[in-house]
């Protein structure tokens, strides 16, 4: 330690910390505080009205709970995805592989516009899908009478709540592929196969050998995943209805209080978003911490 | 002219340094003395809605033409379209437009409040509260109209899918949504009776599209609906373009009248010195050529000549107007359209 030269082996750290810092003030910094300190000029009871009434109030329940949802089935889908592509070998797996990154590449607006055309009663897909949704969901009402699940649910896919899910698990999936894919390359089969020797069963391999060392990447996948969906606005924009109280994302809110001049109003909004994301990512961070426990530093 | 200059320079400047001066001299020179005696090159930028991208290609080489013919100069107008609303945001926020032409006009009055780049009084400054065309809201229904569809008053039947666009984000359906009240009003008797049709008549509105595009789009390609609420020129539009054998307009009985408004943008074209040519340019909006090109995209003309010529085209109808049914556009957004106004109303119970 203190014979330990000050400077390190590696020259230009001054030149690269000062860049970075830059860079992330112009980017990233200015614009977000940019937020802050607009919404700053308002009162208190103005910024509690901008972001407390009813139809912004129920944009946040639909935009994290849909938001939330499409994650999770993100998470078990994608995981599902990494393994097949990591682990076997079959015709057409290049192709599959390249065609994860799609919704990384793609503008989302045409996203949005392709899974409409499709997903719309007239589509390929939606003149199928859309009258078996409203089928399940009739059943449900029928037989699981709990909750008004038309209501919950909607009676189709594009131009409703089923929609803005496809949407927003279109453009997380290759989040969660693509953060597992290398952890499950790295994984040794051997692991699996001393598991085996030793006397687990398949399940017990899965949950106690196998899990524990993918639960990180996975938690990354999944922050990443959701971050994404919450801020989409392009795709979801086309393919949701925009009912008030009903397929209004938060990002909506946003644009429509900047469409009536009230910028403060939508900043007021912003922050509210800006806040809560950042929230819900530092507790993915911290689970994927726990989750680490583990691991050897 | 350019080759004189250059001899005339070629005899001043020693022959040692003409290689390097002689092309940017003769150059700087050229465009110093030579531009004001010929043609000017102009450049106008008119910011406009979603709908009148048709028209205004056309009108831009009528005008152009009308220019040149009069003055020589040279005029290219550049155009922007999109959402209303959006559009009066991006000139609050800076874009340099020498005028704007758009779907209501609460987003000029919006130009003026929030950036006062336009006097309060500019819609006083051209004819017809400054709107050379109008519109109005009519039905848009599928080949045959199955669900019969004659009125406002068949829209709030249950089962019948109404398609419009977000008061909230388009201007066309502001007027679509003041349309329906007068009807409520009418048939229900005062406010009470507007806001108990406008919330029956949402309450069957499967989507709320963010522009009058979207929603043509979504109810003609994608088959949501059973009936449109359109501009009148978005619904022409739509029978020339998919075919009479696919859809019908229908008239309702009691409309309003839209008046899409033009004005000057005074602090953008007096930094650019271009306000003789862009009040010219909405001055020609008023010809007779213009207007005749107005009634071929299928706005309503507001000069005599053009009108009759197209008398046959646009029915005759009942028609409200915002000053007097709804005491202006500024009433109007505040009861109706601002936060916590009635629009937001009908959607809490």
């Amino acid at each position: 330690m203190f014979f330990k030269s000050r400077r390190s082996v590696i020259p230009g750290f001054g030149l690269s910390l000062g860049f970075t810092l830059a860079y992330l003030g112009l980017i990233v910094l200015i614009p977000l505080s940019a937020v802050f300190l607009k919404a700053s000029g308002m009162t208190w009871a103005t910024f509690v009205e901008a972001i407390a009434s009813p139809r912004v109030v129920a944009s946040y329940w639909f935009s994290f709970g849909v938001s939330g949802l499409a994650t999770l089935a993100n998470a078990v889908i994608g995981l599902v995805v990494a393994w097949v592509l990591v682990r076997y070998s079959f015709p057409g797996k290049r192709f599959l592989d390249a065609l994860i990154d799609l919704p990384f590449a793609l503008p989302t607006a045409i996203a949005g516009i392709a899974l409409t055309a499709v997903y719309a009663k007239n589509g390929w897909v939606g003149a199928w899908l859309n009258p078996a949704w409203n089928w399940g969901v009739t059943q449900l009402n029928n037989w699981l009478p709990v909750i008004p699940w038309n209501e919950w649910l909607g009676t189709g896919i594009a131009y409703d709540r089923a929609g803005v899910f496809v949407a927003l698990a279109f453009v997380g999936l290759p989040f969660i592929v693509r953060t597992l894919q290398p952890v499950l390359e790295e994984l040794e089969p051997e692991l699996e196969e001393a598991s085996a020797i030793l006397g687990a069963n398949r399940i017990q391999t899965i949950t106690r050998i196998i899990f524990p060392q993918i639960l990180p990447a996975l938690l990354t996948g999944i922050a990443m995943a959701f971050a994404r969906s919450l801020g989409e606005y392009g795709s979801v924009v086309f393919i949701s209805s925009n009912r008030p109280l009903y397929d209004e994302i938060t990002p909506m809110m946003i644009i429509i209080k900047l469409e009536q001049y009230d910028y403060a109003g939508a900043t007021a909004v912003a922050v509210v978003m800006l806040v809560a994301s950042f929230l819900l990512l530092l507790v993915i961070n911290l689970l994927q911490k726990w989750s680490r426990r583990y691991q050897a530093v | 002219m350019k080759k004189l200059l250059q001899k005339t320079f070629e005899k001043f400047i020693h022959p040692l340094q003409r290689g390097r001066l002689t092309k940017v001299g003769a150059l700087t020179l050229a465009v110093g003395i030579i531009a004001p005696l010929s043609a000017k090159d102009i450049e106008l930028l008119n910011v406009s809605y979603d709908p009148t991208r048709e028209f205004y290609v056309e009108y831009n080489e009528a005008f152009a033409k009308y220019w040149k013919e009069k003055t020589g100069d040279i005029v290219k107008v550049k155009q922007s379209h999109g959402g209303s609303g959006k559009q009066a945001r991006s000139v609050i926020d800076g874009i340099k437009a020498d005028v704007v032409t758009l779907a209501l006009a609460s987003d000029v009055n919006a130009i003026h409040d929030k950036a006062k780049l336009l006097p309060a009084d500019w819609q006083k400054r051209l004819p017809n509260n400054s709107a050379p065309y109008t519109s109005t809201i009519v039905f848009l229904v599928r080949a045959g109209n199955p669900k019969h569809i004659k009125d406002w008053g068949d829209l709030i039947k249950p089962g019948i899918g109404v398609v419009t666009p977000n008061p909230k984000t388009s201007g066309g359906a502001q007027w679509n949504y003041l349309a329906a009240w007068e009807y409520g009003r009418r048939t229900f008797g005062g406010e009470t009776g507007g806001k108990e049709y406008v919330g029956k008549l949402f309450k069957n509105v499967p989507v709320l599209d963010s522009g009058a595009r979207g929603a043509t789009t979504t109810f003609v390609q994608r088959g949501v609906g059973d009936v449109l609420l359109a501009w009148e020129n978005e619904a022409f539009l739509a029978l020339k373009e998919f075919g009479k054998d696919k859809f019908e307009i229908v008239i309702p009985s009691v409309s309003i009248l839209a008046e899409p408004t033009v004005s000057l943008v005074d602090k953008n074209v007096d930094k650019k010195g271009t306000r003789p040519v862009a009040q010219a340019y909405l001055d020609y909006l008023y010809s007779d050529a213009a207007q005749e090109l107005a009634g071929k995209h299928f706005y309503r003309p507001t000069s005599e000549k053009a009108k009759n010529h197209y008398a046959s085209v646009f029915p005759k109808l009942d028609l409200v107007t915002i000053d007097s049914a709804f005491g202006g556009w500024p009433n109007a957004t505040k009861t109706h359209f601002a936060e916590g106004g009635t629009f937001d109303q009908i959607y809490l119970k």
